[in-house]
């Protein structure tokens, strides 16, 4: 059998083991509710940067403190949820076994959903590190470590046990996911806890900003591109029924991806008071990851040759045509953001606001969509109520993230050119709120385009609700035979 | 298939092995990036600032509650408009030496913070988080409850301890003299709000939110630093 099909046809005549369907449901139905939840908070955001009242004089609604519980509800929730159903139905069918033990995938799943609930309630009452995406107080940073470790365990157990000697190139992304999100959450989180809610991290001033965006970059690195990669590599071939374009690219690209994106975490410092030399380091090895992650976007698009007449039917593959078009988009944005002269512009602006939003609501939210559009019906045994409502979050989606991303570049590139401006006699030609009043339009914009993008969601979790509820069974292999 | 790839039969059907060197290659950016950090130095000889009062901390951890470097960076790079606009030197590692966390922020919704510190009034930094549309056209909340909320002695003594634990250098004086500390700093800055007819006592959170502020841009080591007062307008 060539590397580049997928292994998991059961063999003539053979029973297909018993795969625990159960958990990945669960964190199906997890993803469909964080991604409302998450994206909710997100709308309020954009709300109270267009129209400050819209911050309602509540502590715990005020924009300071709500606005991590979006991003680690995009991060940790909506993607975490996500990249989990995904793992725990592909792998299982790649390597013909089913999960090691399924108490350990309940323990990961609660687990997981209590610190979510946790992370809701802790962060509007202002308990935080504040250390971006690692704001999580020091009790939930354990819980998490201790979730995450059984789940890797479970996953190492199930690899060692499998029936498939061959590792398929979903799983070396996998792999790479499930190594690396523990050593940087351990590293990035290590302090010394005054009180039950408030620590202090063992490292000081330039050394914390730096682990801090080692910590950062990576886990956009490893928890926003290689588990989804490697879903990338199981449900578009899968959906598609084509194999993977090139096996050696997917060798080249994957080792060079995960050697590379570990060093670039210093472009979040350019110009600061980080050595210069790691400031190189982060902006040399940021501009070299455009060739493995192309790579990646190539290998993709490439699968699809033979298949586009399928695009034009298939909400699934819409949603993930244009999911690894925004990668290919923002993996080459962001290079570019990191060489200094760039990120002289671009640095502190809503430009980021955007590169960020194109790669999470353009390519991690719309892999997530085709892989639950996908999945859903497979799991529920019940074809999807409407492919006319999918194919209309999918231009709801596009229509989206396009306007969002377009009216955060006019909003970073304005800002930011305002902020540099110089008159005549070499002053600055316009005042701090200047450039804030500045913004209002784009901020509009901007929260018109995300709410069309959450209505998608709330559409996609009707479509859903009704196939579950209300669409005859119908078995529906889940590997359909050929 | 006949003629087997080497990358399989090598490391694709070992999943130890593959492993393995995925965790090689996952440590070698950070290792070469984040231990120069620890021995050879970050470039700076200067004397190192004073760390800050336990009044300083305190305000730092409503600082970071409030989630103020959401929108607020502490950090002015070496360009002439950022020197310009925020009147001050461009931003030095030495300044941050007991910044834990760091606040740098990732992003000016508001302007840069870093050499806030003597550039306005007690009075109007009280006046402004009561209403933050003294500055007409700005879009931040405001922090009606930092005027009403009291800082309690023994939480932030908590705090100066687990600090020393990490490595600032408090003394066990320093420790023990926490709560006065607080008192006396808290009320030179209730003085000063008292002659603008503001009535505010030593342990309002205000009161240590100022004298956090009021701190920042302070420890510059050297090159030429904007005197207090003058404001671009």
């Amino acid at each position: 059998m060539s590397p580049t099909t997928l292994p998991d046809r059961p063999a003539e005549g053979s029973r297909t083991p018993e795969y625990d369907d159960t958990v990945v449901k669960q964190f199906v139905v997890a993803t469909v509710f964080w991604a409302i939840a998450a994206m909710s908070v997100g709308f309020i955001l954009a709300l109270q940067l267009a129209w400050w009242r819209a911050n309602p004089g509540i502590p715990e609604l005020t924009f300071g403190r709500l606005r991590p519980v979006h991003t680690n509800g995009v991060v940790f929730a909506f993607t975490g949820n996500f990249v989990f159903a995904g793992i725990y139905y592909s792998m299982q069918r790649l390597l013909k076994t089913p999960m090691w033990s399924r108490a350990m995938s309940q323990f990961h799943f609660w687990g997981w959903q209590a610190m979510l609930v946790s992370v809701v309630i802790t962060l509007p009452l202002g308990m935080t590190q504040s250390k971006e995406y690692a704001e999580m107080i020091w009790p939930i940073d354990l819980a998490i470590a201790v979730v995450f470790v059984t789940f890797a365990v479970n996953f190492a157990l199930t690899i060692a046990n499998r029936k498939v000697q061959h590792l398929y190139v979903a799983l070396w992304f996998y792999i790479s996911f499930v190594i690396t999100i523990p050593v940087l959450h351990v590293v990035n989180n290590l302090a010394i806890p005054a009180t039950l809610t408030r620590s202090y991290p063992v490292y000081a001033g330039m050394t914390d900003a730096l682990v801090q965006w080692w910590y950062g970059h990576n886990a956009v690195g490893f928890l926003l591109t290689t588990p989804i990669l490697g879903l990338m590599y199981y449900f578009l071939p899968r959906a598609a029924e084509r194999p993977v374009y090139s096996y050696r690219l997917s060798i080249v690209h994957f080792w060079a991806l995960v050697f590379l994106y570990i060093w670039a975490g210093p472009h979040h410092l350019l110009y600061s008071a980080l050595p210069d030399w790691a400031q190189t380091l982060g902006m040399v090895f940021s501009v070299m990851l455009i060739a493995p992650s192309w790579g990646g976007m190539l290998n993709g698009l490439l699968t699809l040759r033979g298949a586009w007449d399928k695009v034009r039917t298939d909400p699934v593959l819409k949603f993930m045509a244009v999911a690894v078009s925004f990668y290919g988009m923002s993996t080459f944005e962001g290079p570019m953001m990191s060489i200094r002269s760039v990120s002289a512009l671009s640095h502190y602006t809503n430009w980021v606001v955007g590169h960020v939003h194109s790669g999470a609501l353009g390519w991690v939210g719309m892999m997530g969509f085709g892989t639950l559009y996908w999945l859903v019906p497979r799991l529920w045994k019940r074809p999807l109520f409407s492919t006319p409502l999918a194919t209309g979050h999918f231009w709801l989606a596009t229509i989206g993230v396009v306007l969002y991303t377009v009216a955060m570049w006019g909003a970073g590139l304005t800002e930011g050119l305002m902020w540099r401006a110089l008159d005549e006699n070499g002053q600055l030609q316009y005042q701090f709120i200047d450039t804030v009043v500045a913004m209002a339009p784009f901020y509009w914009v901007r929260l018109f385009g995300g709410s069309l993008y959450l209505i998608g969601v709330l559409i996609m979790a009707f479509n859903f609700t009704m196939t579950v509820w209300a669409q005859p069974e119908a078995d529906l292999e889940p590997v359909p035979a050929k | 298939m006949s003629q087997e790839h080497w990358h399989r039969r090598i490391l694709e059907h070992r999943s130890a092995l593959f492993a393995t060197l995925t965790t090689v290659c996952i440590s070698i950016g950070g290792l070469v990036e984040i231990i120069p950090m620890f021995t050879v130095g970050q470039g700076h000889d200067e004397v190192l600032p004073e760390p800050y009062t336990p009044l300083e901390v305190a305000g730092r951890d409503i600082y970071v509650r409030e989630g103020c470097m959401t929108c607020h960076s502490q950090m002015v790079r070496p360009f002439r408009d950022e020197t310009l606009r925020y009147q001050g030197d461009w931003s030095h590692a030495v300044e941050y030496s007991w910044d834990r966390p760091f606040l740098l922020g990732s992003r000016r919704i508001g302007p840069d913070l870093h050499r806030v510190g003597g550039k306005y009034s007690d009075d109007w930094h009280y006046r402004h988080m009561k209403d933050p549309r003294l500055t007409d056209g700005s879009i931040m909340p405001a922090y009606p409850w930092l005027l009403e909320w009291k800082i309690d002695p023994d939480d932030v003594k908590a705090s100066v301890v687990a600090l020393s634990r990490v490595g600032t250098p408090y003394t066990d004086e320093d420790i023990a003299n926490v709560a006065t500390d607080l008192q006396t700093q808290g009320q030179g800055i209730v003085g000063r709000l008292g002659e603008k007819g503001i009535d505010a006592a030593w342990d309002d959170e205000i009161v240590a939110l100022i004298a956090y502020l009021q701190r920042l841009g302070t420890d510059v080591p050297k090159g030429p630093v904007a005197k207090a007062g003058e404001v671009s307008k």
